[in-house]
């Protein structure tokens, strides 16, 4: 990458549209990417940002207006072809590894002049490279097969792949939410990698629903509500609260503390040394990865795993990672919502459809699912909407306890605080939750903290004592480090 | 499971079943015994990777013991009698396989009911380029199936070259790594501008072509063809595939292990009938043996998990 290449655009948007069917995703959009530019891209869910990141890269065409692409030779070139030779790489929300593959074998799936004799060895050389030079220290092998890596791993790895050298330098890279899935040491190294690769000329638009982090990274906010770009201006023009405003929410308050049930009985207690009350919220804290998923899983298949199905189930388990552990992809809105629920939905040995029916819509307007008509695919939402619908299942039993298994990843701030006072209210009525999560913001509205380090419970925090500081000190081997 | 150890059970299940075997019969530890031992292994070991590579897009064939079988007619009788003819048959039919491949792929229908149709048709075309079982091979198939090499028998040879193959193709070359993407991550192949259509169609055609050796080999070692000649082989190279640590989803599979599991397969019947068992029971005794080994293989992979 020098820096003596023309001074186009690398991406130029004039008066994109995009219409699914009535639904109008992206309308009349108008924007210039830089070189050197970190462009944050931030909106809430269906606000229209995986659309125009869809645009940019090439998944989808413009229903109207011109998407096109300044190549380092000084060309201007339109369509998906054009996209690869300007060096555009876009990172995922999605996981889209292929997990069968090794870790170089994926990097093959874009690139391609890997081929011929010796190709491994250039792949292997390409993802070794960008995973050294972005995450220091990661540990992951270049013939590793993906599916056998953790889901912080794999969200590296497909970093590393957008990053790495190939026949074609990578210029602009698209992240999306690129960090929903590291833990805070893990996500700085990238931040601090993005900055490197801005300065020396390559350019980022980087999606995230952690202000912070935008506010650390990007030089220039671009908002986005309603398919259209309300607000593009240089970050330091911005302060989190005209942020939030510009993004048509308000800020969500101070997490109010509440009276921890104190008095009642212990319910569950697990091998690892989990335990919690009737109408607690359990939070597991510590680094990406550290057990705190496998405890779970544990936790919850050893209630459930049984030859007779109880109704209403001894525990029920909200997903995180969506399309492995979540959703039924080929099934509507409403049968994704009443699946858990459907032992109390029978009529005859049937299901009630009326009652499903019932049920579906109940928790729509309870939860404020968007979708016109349940009997949608549940594919044809948005990702915070889809998460919702995974809560719905859940809630709608009359299940003691609630498993989460980092839930909102990747949902937006005013989702969350609806599903936080949610959960709130949920626990209030007698119901347990146990919650995995990796943003201590969500680890602070608990009543009790479990942090977990290298597979084990390292400490326990109540009350007062759950503080962001307290959790890091415990999450980090303090010997080690000092 | 890690890929290493996914092969190591397949190799276990054949080495044991092969000490089975020898203790029984130890006239078969020898060149001549383990050519007759594992010579019909060769088709079958073709018939099993062109399944796999079926498997590895995620799809899976219910027409490869028709087609083998037409196969088989077409070379006992055309690429014996007018070669030209024969071979550009032969071609053709690969062909057809790969655009059964592509409209799988572009009309989004499930695999399993056009090959299921598919097999009455290749069953018809069977019947219709051979109506009653004779026909001869082609002298040069007859010379090559029936060569004695020195030292190791033609069958073994033939099993590794086909593994071996199969190991180049599917999991060394960068063309291999972009169709078990296809079979792991159809989506992911498809936003970095690949054709799925093409992709499909190329895994097809590979498949095509190796279910078209696997009729030749056939030939080659009956000398004669009939329209029912390969029938179980459709429910033999699914089991191979299986037996040989392939998965029915997620484009997790391993030539060499389909070659091992196709040689299990063969050596558990000459097994059975070593035992001096019914024949009526055989098949049963086959499908038991089939059950032992797949769940030792989920007794593993828990382990493995573990």
């Amino acid at each position: 990458m020098t820096r003596t290449e023309p001074g186009q655009p690398l991406v130029t948007l004039d008066g994109a549209r995009k219409s699914f069917g009535a639904i109008r995703a992206l309308d009349a959009v108008t924007l210039t990417i830089d070189r050197g530019e970190c462009l944050a891209l931030v909106g809430h869910n269906g606000a229209g940002k995986s659309t125009l990141v869809n645009l940019i890269n090439g998944a989808l065409a413009p229903s109207g207006g011109t998407v096109s692409y300044g190549l380092p030779d000084g060309q201007v070139v339109t369509g998906g072809g054009g996209m690869r030779a300007a060096g555009i790489r876009a990172v995922h929300q999605e996981l889209s590894l292929c997990p069968n593959l090794t870790v170089l074998e994926n990097l093959r799936i874009p690139q391609r002049d890997l081929t011929g004799r010796g190709w491994r060895a250039l792949a292997a050389a390409r993802i070794g490279q960008a995973l050294d030079r972005i995450f220091p220290g990661h540990g992951i092998h270049p013939r590793a097969v993906v599916g056998d890596l953790t889901l912080a791993e794999r969200q590296m790895v497909e970093i590393a792949i957008g990053f790495a050298e190939g026949a074609i330098a990578p210029r602009l890279v698209i992240l999306d939410e690129p960090t929903s899935s590291l833990d805070a040491s893990i996500a700085r190294q990238l931040l601090t990698h993005i900055r490197a690769f801005c300065a020396a000329g390559g350019a980022v638009i980087f999606i995230s629903h952690m202000m912070g982090e935008v506010f650390d990274v990007a030089s220039r906010i671009v908002v986005m509500k309603d398919g259209r770009i309300t607000g593009d201006r240089p970050t330091v023009e911005f302060t989190r609260e005209t942020l939030v405003a510009a993004m048509g929410h308000v800020a969500p308050g101070a997490a109010s503390a509440r009276a921890a049930p104190q008095d009642s009985a212990t319910i569950l207690t697990t091998p690892e040394g989990l335990t919690a009350r009737k109408g607690e919220i359990v939070g597991l804290a510590g680094l990406a990865g550290h057990g705190q998923a496998a405890a779970l899983a544990r936790f919850y298949l050893g209630r459930t795993s049984d030859w007779r199905q109880s109704d209403p189930p001894a525990a029920v388990f909200v997903a995180g990672d969506r399309a492995r552990d979540g959703l039924m992809p080929l099934w509507s809105i409403r049968l994704n919502t009443s699946l858990a629920r459907l032992p109390g939905l029978v009529r005859r040995g049937l299901v009630d459809r009326r009652a499903e029916a019932e049920l579906a819509e109940t928790w729509k307007a309870r939860i404020g699912i968007r979708s016109d008509d349940l009997t949608n695919p549940i594919l044809s939402l948005s990702g915070g909407n889809q998460q919702k619908v995974l809560f719905a299942r859940a809630l709608a039993t009359a299940a003691p306890v609630v498993v989460m298994d980092d839930p909102m990843r990747g949902v937006d701030v005013g989702t969350k605080t609806q599903v936080y006072a949610m959960i709130r209210t949920e626990a209030e009525a007698g119901r347990t939750f146990l919650w995995y999560s990796t943003e201590t913001d969500e680890i602070l509205l608990c009543d009790r903290v479990f942090v977990f380090r290298n597979g084990t419970i390292v400490a326990e925090l109540t009350g007062d004592g759950i503080t962001e500081a307290a959790i890091l000190a415990h999450s980090f081997d303090q010997r080690e480090t000092a | 499971m890690r890929p290493d150890l996914r092969i190591l059970l397949p190799v276990l299940s054949l080495a044991v079943l092969l000490a089975l075997v020898f203790w029984l019969q130890p006239r078969a530890m020898s060149y001549r015994g383990l050519n007759l031992l594992f010579n019909l292994a060769v088709p079958i070991a073709l018939a099993t990777v062109a399944q796999m590579i079926i498997i590895m897009v995620n799809d899976i064939d219910l027409s490869m013991g028709t087609f083998v079988s037409f196969v088989a007619c077409v070379t006992a009788t055309f690429v014996h009698d007018t070669p030209v003819i024969g071979y550009l048959m032969l071609a053709g039919a690969v062909l057809a396989y790969a655009a059964i491949g592509a409209l799988i792929q572009a009309r989004d229908l499930p695999a399993i009911v056009v090959t299921l149709g598919m097999s009455f048709v290749w069953a018809g075309l069977a019947v219709l380029v051979l109506p009653t079982p004779g026909g001869a091979a082609p002298e040069w198939l007859r010379t090559l199936m029936t060569a004695r090499p020195p030292f190791v028998p033609m069958a073994v040879i033939a099993a590794a070259l086909i593994a071996l193959v199969g190991h180049l193709i599917v999991m060394r070359s960068s063309f291999g790594v972009l169709l078990r993407g296809l079979g792991g991550n159809e989506k992911s192949v498809a936003k970095a501008g690949w054709s799925p259509v093409l992709l499909r169609a190329s895994a097809y055609g590979l498949a095509g072509l190796f279910a078209v050796l696997a009729g030749m080999t056939l030939v080659g070692l009956t000398t004669a063809a009939d329209a029912n000649i390969a029938l179980r082989y459709t429910l033999l190279s699914i089991a191979g595939v299986i037996l040989g640590g392939g998965e029915f989803t997620g484009g997790r599979v391993s030539p060499v292990g389909a070659v091992i599991g196709a040689l299990t397969l063969t050596l558990a019947a000459s097994f059975l009938s070593f035992l001096k068992l019914s024949s009526d029971w055989q098949i049963g005794a086959q499908g038991a043996i089939l059950i032992l080994v797949l769940a030792a293989r989920l007794l593993f992979a828990r382990r493995a998990r573990a």
